[in-house]
């Protein structure tokens, strides 16, 4: 039986005690999942992933990982983390591209923190899978949008995580570099079995290539795979029939 | 006069070591500090150093002791900065800010209390290495010892902290420590340079070599050993200018800093 990477059950959400951002969230993610989170702005994708990570902390509900609360946590290393975009990243960042992919190998290190050889092998293994291998003497600030956006997911990924979860990570990039950047995700999932989260506007992208979806607006509203999301009733009586069909028409193309 | 002699001195060789000890610290903080945004916080520290200086010269602290004392009130004001970042909901610069001119204004009323500015308080606001004594070196060179360890010890976290915050913390890294003892060796590297730069010019050596640095780098590594030689050659270079031209010492290291800025922005301009 496939293990339980996530367990949300009743979480409600406000900052400061204000409106409910998160309302009444249930639901679990196993082993081999690639699921999608869509949902119009403010819906509270992005403090979903946050209180998955433990960023923030619920008002109510439960939320675990790998079986344990996730205030309790300690196993970083099983779970990989790409944000939407960089705080104040600052272009002159003198980081070099290996130097920034080594920092997703820190979790699952003791202190104090030391690099080993093998973790420079691991570096230019996953750039290699990354397909920018040759870059990581480049300083991060050089590099296009899109390859930037591959240093990070290498970065989340070359600690071999488990889970790994990704918020909205193709928001900045072309429609050409976005597909690839699916692409690589499908792979990951379907051959070396990481299991995922991704949020993102892109519904029928993300229908396109999650094995499930769940939409979200503040609450659960719909959480299957992308056929019964575009065949559900509650999904046209929830956008209306022309824009179910905008969504769900070209993923039939 | 021949370079020998002028080594020969006593002074000379103990403004030397501590220079060095202090231009080292300086610059391999900065390079955080900078990319941390956070590079006015040795500015505010040495205001906030001034008003402990007062109060310690006020109280009667013997001078060889003022270093010592001014850390754990520095220390203090260097958490209080955090914290008002942090609960205040105001940005750094506001927090440096508030800190800084408390300080300040700390100093000049009890200087005023005092009888007006001595020559104690003087040496403190513009610095004067060619003074200080074996007491202060070995200080210094305890100083320097504890906040290297430190830095060797977390320098992964530090670098996590500075690249991303939330990424940082999606890896366990514990950032609200992380930032305090960053701010904390600041503080005790901010004391220790008092003496060598003054507190009116410390910010100089923390800003500069970064920045320098900045210019020309390839990687996090290399920016703080380019960092590193810059402030060890400005404060090396300045210590002799100074002594043989007759000038302030803490100025002119501040000035050949600007000279090695003015050359690393140009020759990255030259390279693109």
């Amino acid at each position: 039986m496939p293990e339980d990477l996530l367990n949300i059950q009743g979480v409600w959400f406000s900052y400061g005690g204000g409106i409910e951002i998160l309302q009444d969230i249930s639901f679990r993610l196993q082993s081999g999942d690639y699921l999608g989170i869509v949902g119009p702005n403010g819906s509270g994708k992005s403090t979903l992933i946050k209180l998955m990570l433990g960023l923030v902390t619920p008002k109510r509900g439960e939320i675990s990982l790998f079986g344990t609360p996730v205030s309790q946590f300690t196993s970083w290393q099983r779970i990989g983390y790409l944000p939407q975009r960089l705080r104040n990243f600052n272009p002159n960042f003198p980081g070099t591209v290996a130097e920034v992919v080594s920092l997703g190998l820190l979790a699952g290190k003791g202190f104090p923190r030391r690099r080993s050889r093998e973790d420079a092998v691991l570096v230019d293994n996953v750039l290699d899978v990354m397909g920018i291998g040759g870059l990581g003497t480049r300083r991060l600030g050089e590099l296009s949008g899109g390859q930037q956006q591959r240093v990070l997911l290498a970065r989340a990924m070359v600690g071999s995580p488990s889970l790994l979860i990704l918020d909205e990570p193709t928001t900045a990039l072309d429609p050409e570099t976005r597909e690839n950047f699916y692409a690589v995700l499908k792979q990951l999932n379907r051959d070396h079995g990481v299991t995922i989260v991704l949020v993102t506007h892109d519904t029928w992208s993300i229908g396109h290539y999650a094995s499930r979806l769940i939409y979200l607006d503040k609450r659960l509203v719909f959480d299957g795979d992308f056929d019964d999301f575009c065949r559900s009733e509650e999904m046209t009586a929830f956008f209306g029939e022309y824009a179910q069909h905008l969504i769900c028409h070209r993923h039939h193309q | 006069m021949p370079i020998t002699e002028i080594l020969s001195y006593g002074f000379m060789q103990r403004a030397l070591i501590a220079g060095t000890l202090v231009a080292v610290l300086c610059a391999i903080l900065g390079v955080f500090l900078v990319l941390r945004r956070l590079s006015l916080i040795g500015d505010g520290l040495a205001h906030v150093t001034f008003g402990s200086v007062a109060v310690l010269l006020l109280t009667r602290v013997g001078a060889q002791s003022v270093s010592l004392a001014a850390i754990p009130l520095v220390m203090l004001a260097s958490l209080g900065i955090l914290r008002l970042t942090d609960k205040a909901r105001i940005y750094g610069d506001t927090a440096i800010g508030i800190v800084s001119s408390l300080g300040i204004a700390s100093g000049v009323v009890l200087a005023s209390v005092a009888g007006g500015f001595n020559v104690d308080l003087f040496s403190y606001l513009f610095g004067s290495i060619l003074a200080i004594s074996p007491m202060e070196t070995w200080i210094a060179a305890a100083l320097f010892l504890i906040v290297l360890v430190a830095i060797a010890l977390y320098y992964h976290d530090l670098f996590a902290i500075i690249f991303d915050e939330e990424l940082a913390r999606s890896s366990g890294i514990r950032v609200a420590a992380i930032n305090r003892l960053l701010v904390l060796l600041t503080a005790l590297t901010v004391v220790l340079a008092m003496k060598v730069m003054g507190i009116m010019l410390i910010s100089a050596l923390l800003i500069f070599p970064a920045v320098t640095a900045l210019q020309v780098a390839r990687g996090f590594r290399s920016t703080i050993v380019i960092a590193a030689v810059c402030a060890v050659v400005s404060v090396v270079g300045g210590i002799f200018v100074s002594f043989v031209a007759n000038l302030p010492t803490g100025g002119v290291i501040v000035l050949v800093n600007a000279v090695l800025f003015v050359a690393a922005y140009a020759f990255r301009r030259c390279k693109e």
